[in-house]
């Protein structure tokens, strides 16, 4: 029991979560007495015994788990202790729940952990389409409705989207760039720690008196300075989330410059790998954004500050384009990733090199520069400067342009090709381009003032949100995680269950965001438990496809499961892809290779006869003849020291 | 796209227009944006149906180019070999990059040239001053010096509307109308000199209308409605003449301001 509490590992990581509690509240109960304060001060907006406490429990967390142990030893000038790699890779089930420096463990802790959140934010969802089943109130009252639908934006952004494609990344590039580990292994699994601590302190203000935060996971001020206890929750569950959605990115940004094999430049970089070096940028210049104004918010709560108090000369506006500077780009850091997922699927499915290689990298970084300056277009009715929405309105529609170049480059990919529609990731990267393009056509609606004018806060905009990061990144998201399952779980899925999934997915989902669009145009707000009676058919329609799209999860879980414990087994390159990832076994070695591959040629060589992308070992590659180009910065593979 | 004919490329084009005229057809002979019930809908409504071409055109065209790929390069089941070593088309990517530029700066001076229309000055305005307070509105009207819980128009009367909130956030909104406006707290305050609070709107058919919060509010978001009655300029005047007096003294707008937590305490409590 000692021993146990000693060792890093989940009961140390309790006892420090206990530990950390305990000295915030002591903290703050002590201060307060010293100063002659009320001790336990219960304004809505207060609860200091609470928020410190809210803060220095998960940090204690973090530092049981063992998170911080080598850097403490470190700074405290303690003997090193030799490098023996007992943090690293999982022998049982048991490594998964620990301190782990691999990034394939990370990788599946990730998506694991994303995918309970993603249950839970889909319940959520489920229960407030029972409650709009129907006029009138049946199900949930006014104020919890905003509770659900608030926490239901926050766990899919925040603790779905956003993480998953981290994780899917955290697993595959650095395999596909030829790197051993990501550049900061001990830093990478602090990120994933985080990431818990942050649904955690989201899901536990549904215990907060005065409910779940229900300012929406917008947060618009004055609302959200003013709303009861469980706002102070999302603002700091949001500050875990976003440092460790900051560290990854750094960590990706270091391990792409650094790290790829002798022979990888950047124009023989797989487009995932292109597609997280544009989303990482924009992660590290946005995300301190949402940031900043979260605690903004919790100052003018907690320590009363007046950023937002208009009535002490604050700026109300300002909040909205604090938020939306991070808010804007994030869809952006939702999407680029699902880019790069689909580049890999249509490619290999269609047994055909990507068309416009090229020009389909420059569209995501130009994706990444317009994405900073179309901010505002979420403010066109909301009383900011009037000149700023014509400037914004351009920007924001020139942003069709990079996007359709990647959908025609998809398109140009098809043809002359070997389609393999009878793979589930395949069917759900074509089935993303049919969504995608609805989105990207409302979004252009969207862009145009006169339309956006109209259909602000309405269910169009719930429509097209959805179309976006459902029919956008979460199909990207299932055509990801079906394609390297095999390479993650070493097994293969049942692709019959695969495609009852998907029609089940696309058909849901269809059915439940497309009337959307009707009724917002006719009139229906977003954010109501409550409607006109006029909208009352559409929304039984809409609720019964979304249970569909329910139900038609739960034939994932299924197959997910059932494959990861009885599967066939998969071989290492099922798909027969070029990438370096599926050169290796299924689930790679621990350090992923025996020797840093040898790149040689572009990623995505189908049907030319001859080409090679790497060589995985150096006895071959004598039939290569293409000379090896000279690259820059590519040789540190790291490798040797392990 | 190697060996497509330029036969096989009609037949598809052929294809892909076909369907948007045909779906264009049905969709703007749909009214998506309910009745239309002032001057600045107009071209609103204009501009959604040339928005609604040209997407199904842009739909129609990837749908069939991706339908005619699958049905034409499908594997036949045990075929292992690999596609075309094509790695692009220099001349067709910059027609790809090209064409949607055209068409979105178009798609942008349309915009701001309809943003101005609806925007103009009419020559005969009234000024109404629009107060929102979690879950109510309240309208002042300083030329006749009456209050009330009722948005009244005269109908073809271009309404100079002037927006304030009093607690949080709300957003005025008539959806037959089209003309959408947060209403910001501290619009009235020098720290809100830089908040665009007037907004204007022409009602021009008479009927009993819902002023709707688009702007989350709280609890009572969904239920802060009111009455908006659009009457000629006689019942107008009768109207007003009956409302009670804008009290002595009391400024339309700003008067209530404070913590938004003291207004959202008291509707908690309540």
């Amino acid at each position: 029991m000692v021993a146990a509490l000693k060792a890093p590992g989940q009961p140390r990581a309790i006892l420090g979560l206990i530990i950390g509690a305990a000295f915030g509240f002591g903290l703050v109960v002590s201060l307060r007495a010293i100063a002659g304060l009320e001790i336990f001060q219960t304004e809505q907006t207060g609860y200091p015994h609470v928020i410190v406490p809210a803060i220095s429990g998960p940090i204690g967390y973090l530092v049981g788990l063992g998170c911080f142990d080598y850097w403490f030893r470190w700074a405290a000038g303690a003997p090193t202790v030799p490098e023996d790699h007992s943090q690293h890779g999982a022998h049982s089930w048991k490594d998964y729940f620990k301190f782990n420096t691999d990034h394939k463990v990370i990788g599946v802790q990730y998506v694991v952990t994303t995918f309970i959140f993603f249950l839970i934010g889909g319940l959520l969802a489920m229960l407030m389409r029972a409650e709009l089943a129907q006029p009138g109130t049946q199900v949930v009252d006014p104020g919890l409705f905003n509770g659900l639908f608030s926490t239901h934006a926050a766990i899919m952004i925040f603790l779905f989207i956003v993480p998953v494609f981290a994780g899917l990344a955290n697993y595959v590039l650095p395999l596909m760039i030829g790197a051993p580990d990501m550049a900061f292994p001990r830093l990478n699994a602090l990120s994933f720690w985080m990431l818990p601590m942050g649904g955690l302190l989201f899901l536990a203000s549904f215990l907060a008196p005065g409910g779940a935060f229900d300012a929406g996971w917008t947060g618009y001020a004055p609302l959200s300075t003013g709303a009861p206890l469980g706002q102070s929750f999302f603002n700091l569950g949001v500050q875990f989330a976003g440092a460790s959605s900051v560290a990854t990115a750094l960590n990706f940004l270091v391990t792409i410059v650094t790290m790829r094999a002798p022979g990888m430049n950047f124009w023989r970089m797989p487009l995932l790998v292109w597609a997280n070096l544009s989303t990482s940028l924009l992660v590290v210049g946005a995300t301190p954004f949402i940031a900043g104004a979260q605690f903004m918010v919790l100052m003018d709560r907690a320590l009363g500050t007046n950023f937002f108090e208009f009535a002490a000369g604050g700026d109300v506006i300002s909040y909205q384009h604090i938020f939306w500077f991070y808010s804007h780009p994030a869809v952006y850091i939702m999407m680029l990733p699902g880019f790069g997922i689909v580049s890999e699927v249509i490619s290999t499915h269609a047994r055909k090199t990507i068309f416009g290689y090229r020009l389909m990298a420059l569209a995501l970084l130009g994706i990444v520069v317009l994405a900073f300056a179309v901010w505002a277009h979420h403010m066109f009715v909301s009383g900011m400067f009037a000149w700023l929405r014509v400037p914004m309105m351009i920007t924001t529609l020139l942003i069709a342009v990079p996007t359709g170049i990647k959908i025609f480059s998809w398109l140009g990919t098809l043809f002359d090709s070997k389609l393999h529609i009878e793979n589930t990731s395949m069917l759900f990267a074509l089935g993303f381009l049919v969504t995608f393009v609805i989105g990207g056509i409302s979004g252009v609606m969207l862009g145009m003032i006169p339309l956006d004018i109209h259909v602000s806060d309405t269910y169009f905009v719930v429509a097209h949100i959805h179309f976006v990061l459902f029919g956008g990144s979460v199909f990207t998201i299932f055509a990801g995680v079906y394609h390297w399952f095999p390479k993650m779980t070493g097994r293969m899925y049942d692709e019959r269950l695969g495609r009852w999934h998907f029609w089940g997915t696309l058909v849901g989902m269809l059915g439940t965001f497309i009337p959307m669009h009707w009724i917002g145009m006719e009139g229906m707000p977003r954010r109501v438990a409550d409607y006109a009676a006029q909208f009352g058919d559409w929304n039984l329609v809409i609720t019964i496809f979304s249970f569909i799209l329910g139900a038609a999860q739960l034939v994932f879980i299924y197959n997910v499961v059932v494959s990861w414990k009885y599967g066939p087994k998969a071989g290492p390159n099922p798909w027969r892809a070029k990438t370096i990832e599926w050169q290796v076994s299924s689930p790679p070695p621990v350090f992923n290779f025996d020797e840093i591959p040898r790149v040689v040629g572009g990623p995505y060589e189908f049907g030319v006869p001859g080409a090679r992308h790497a060589i995985m070992h150096s006895d071959e590659g004598a039939e290569v003849t293409e000379p090896e180009p000279a690259t820059v910065g590519a040789a540190s593979g790291g490798g040797g020291s392990k | 796209m190697k060996d497509m004919s330029r036969a096989t490329f009609l037949k598809l084009a052929g294809t892909a227009l076909a369907i948007t005229v045909v779906v264009s057809l049905v969709m703007v002979n749909i009214d998506w944006m309910g009745m239309d019930g002032s001057t600045e809908k107009g071209p609103i409504v204009t501009m959604l149906n040339v928005t609604i071409v040209l997407s199904t055109l842009v739909f129609s065209v990837v749908m069939v180019m991706m339908v005619y790929a699958i049905w034409k390069y499908r594997a036949k089941p045990g075929d292992e070999s690999d596609g075309e070593p094509i790695h692009g088309n220099t001349k067709l990517e910059i027609i790809w990059t090209a064409i949607p530029t055209i068409i979105v700066v178009g798609l942008g001076i349309y915009s701001t040239i309809v943003l101005n229309d609806i925007e103009a000055e009419a020559s005969n305005q009234m000024e109404v001053d629009v107060t929102a307070q979690q879950f109510a509105w309240r309208f002042d009207y300083p030329e006749q010096g009456v209050t009330s819980n009722e948005l009244h128009v005269p109908s073809g009367t271009q309404l100079e509307l002037h927006l304030n909130a009093l607690d949080v956030l709300h957003s005025f909104w008539v959806p037959e109308w089209s003309i959408k406006r947060d209403l910001v707290p501290g619009s009235d305050q020098p720290a809100g000199d830089n908040i665009d609070d007037v907004v204007r709107v022409t009602p021009d058919v008479e009927g009993t209308y819902s002023v709707i919060c688009t702007e989350l509010c709280g609890w009572g978001h969904a239920t802060m409605r009111a009455a908006a009655v659009v009457e000629s300029q006689e019942e107008f005047d009768a109207w007003a003449a009956d409302q009670e007096k804008i009290p002595e003294g009391s400024v339309s707008t700003g008067a209530a301001g404070g913590k938004g937590a003291g207004v959202y305490n008291d509707q908690v409590a309540k």
